[in-house]
């Protein structure tokens, strides 16, 4: 390594009385004091949220109103502070998804353990869970704090779906005549 | 009414004036606390306290800016002060804890009696100063009584039986006693100056601003101008005296807590605060009366001159009447006092606090022997001058 020699001078009588300093300081505040404050402030101002952020697990349904979760219970295996928990059930008749075996009858995510870590995202296989935009959970008891299937259906709800994968796959069958 | 209150006793005659400047002065005091917030927030690029708003008020057109200006944050502060709970630790030299605040108020409040703060136009355009006591010992009096100040953080710092207010309160007496010489000594030209020979003797604080009222270039001109480096060691001595950045060792919660006050909480620490800040304005009045000419709105243009003027421009004889003429002269003051405030504030939240040896080194070394330097210089230019 280059070793530089720095020039250290003593310093001038003026600057010793700390004056010039001083002032240079006092114009830097005095154009903060004026400037706009920095502050956001917030339950009347809110942030930007950036896309791809993580805010609160939720549900999320498909363009035909049908649900997306499969109750394949992954994000429940996922979770790392297991904070989401899963009862399966079978699909309710008539809800249009017969093409699928399972559904949720009971979907719970606890918000207390919940660290928003966004496994349960990017495991799903049917796209049926996302991490959105919703930043801000309280609630005055334990009980509050547990996102239930309705509660997650609700802060959820419909996301655009390209891929439509069992009405390919449905349509596919039919037109195939034979199973998969 | 005048001529009711004029026909009390002078004793309850002088108990009323003296509690009127001083049920005005407690809520200054107090607010200087919010307006040291604001600034403070302004300066870091925050909004500062703006929220409180009592239950109903939101009601009120307009009260969105006091709301903003945070004035119910002080005005929540001073009920929470006045009714939470007052700690007495179990460690404390009681009688001198609880005595040290009122030791620290009653200075803070005594030296007001001698500080004018105001005049209006007597008899024949006289000017009249407004002020409790227009005594001759003046500024003298003014020094006594606020360095007795030191004797409430000593007592706070010793009688709190903690290492860390006790340290606070060494450093305080330190610094106090040690800035207190050039702050005397950078007044004494002034006073030199004021006392030609000839006239009778004074140290009185109104003498000082009619000097600086005379006609004429020297006359007119205010000792900011003629005396700079007195202007300027003062306002120096000042901040250390009134323990402000970055003078505050007695405090420096960096290192020692709270400093002196590290014990104390509820009314007996509010008092504490209040002390210093009226501390502040009392100090920020006199370094208005020797250096900024007092009263008067402009160099070379005294209150008498500026009352005729404002009389001849609008052709109204209510400028003249002692009323107004006195309201004029108080809000020119003020004026001056919460600049001089707001600069205290502006250097706290600019300056970063010296090291003890720098406070000392720059108190000895330093501004003495330049106050002791100035003084000469102005002495000899002032026989001279004079003779």
């Amino acid at each position: 390594m280059a070793v530089i020699p720095v020039e250290r001078r003593s310093l001038t009588l003026v600057e010793r009385t700390y004056f010039p300093q001083i002032m240079g300081a006092m114009k830097t505040t005095l154009k903060h004091l004026l400037g706009p404050a920095d502050t956001m402030e917030y339950p009347e101002q809110r942030p930007a949220i950036p896309p791809g952020y993580r805010g609160v697990p939720t549900l999320v349904k498909d363009p035909h109103g049908r649900e997306k979760c499969v109750s394949c219970q992954l994000c429940e295996f996922v979770c790392p502070p297991k904070a989401i928990r899963i009862t399966p059930g079978s699909v309710p008749e008539g809800a249009g998804i017969d093409q699928v075996e399972k559904a949720p009858q009971a979907f719970d995510i606890d918000m207390l353990r919940c660290i928003y870590c966004g496994l349960c995202e990017e495991v799903c296989p049917e796209e049926a869970i996302f991490l959105q935009n919703q930043y801000s959970m309280s609630g005055y008891s334990r009980a509050e704090m547990v996102n239930h299937k309705d509660r997650l259906y609700e802060l959820g709800g419909t996301l655009p779906d390209t891929h439509f994968k069992w009405d390919v796959k449905k349509a596919a069958e039919e037109s195939a005549g034979e199973h998969h | 009414m005048i001529a009711y209150f004029l026909g009390l006793p002078v004793m309850v005659q002088a108990v009323a004036k003296g509690l009127a400047v001083i049920v005005v002065l407690f809520p200054i005091a107090a607010a200087c606390s919010m307006a040291e917030r604001k600034v403070c927030a302004w300066i870091q690029c925050r909004p500062g306290p703006n929220r409180a708003l009592p239950p109903l008020f939101g009601w009120i057109p307009g009260i969105g800016i006091l709301q903003r200006l945070g004035v119910f944050h002080l005005m929540a502060d001073g009920g929470k002060f006045l009714f939470k709970e007052e700690p007495l630790p179990d460690h404390v030299n009681k009688p001198y804890y609880v005595l040290a605040p009122v030791v620290a108020m009653v200075p803070a409040f005594t030296t007001v009696t001698v500080v004018p703060f105001g005049a209006y136009l007597g008899s024949g355009g006289a000017v009249v100063p407004l002020m409790l006591a227009n005594v001759d010992v003046g500024i003298l009096a003014v020094f006594a009584v606020a360095s007795l100040g030191i004797y409430s953080l000593i007592l706070a710092g010793w009688a709190s039986n903690s290492k860390y207010a006790f340290l606070g309160g060494v450093r305080a007496s330190a610094q106090l006693i040690s800035y207190e010489l050039s702050m005397t000594l950078a007044v004494l030209p002034v006073f030199l100056w004021v006392n030609e020979p000839g006239s009778a003797g004074s140290l009185s604080l109104a003498r000082v601003v009619e000097f600086q009222s005379r006609p004429g270039f020297w006359g007119g001109s205010w000792f900011l101008f003629t005396m700079p480096v007195s202007a300027l060691i003062f306002a120096v001595a000042l901040f250390a005296e009134t323990n402000r950045q970055p003078f505050d060792m007695p405090e420096s919660e960096a290192d020692l807590v709270g400093g002196f006050h590290t014990e104390y909480g509820a009314f007996k620490w509010s008092l504490f605060f209040v002390a210093e800040y009226a501390n502040m304005i009392v100090g920020s009045a006199v370094f208005a009366l020797l250096f900024l000419g007092g009263w008067n709105l402009l160099p070379w243009l005294p209150l008498a001159d500026l009352l005729e003027r404002l009389h001849h421009a609008t052709g109204s004889a209510l400028w003249l009447h002692p009323l107004v003429a006195g309201l004029v002269s108080v809000a020119i003051f003020a004026g001056k006092i919460f600049l001089t405030i707001f600069v205290f504030m502006w250097v706290r939240w600019t300056v970063p606090r010296f090291r003890y040896d720098q406070v000392m080194k720059l108190g000895w070394q330093k501004l003495l022997p330049l106050s002791i330097a100035n003084l000469i210089a102005y002495t000899v230019g002032i026989y001279f001058l004079q003779q």
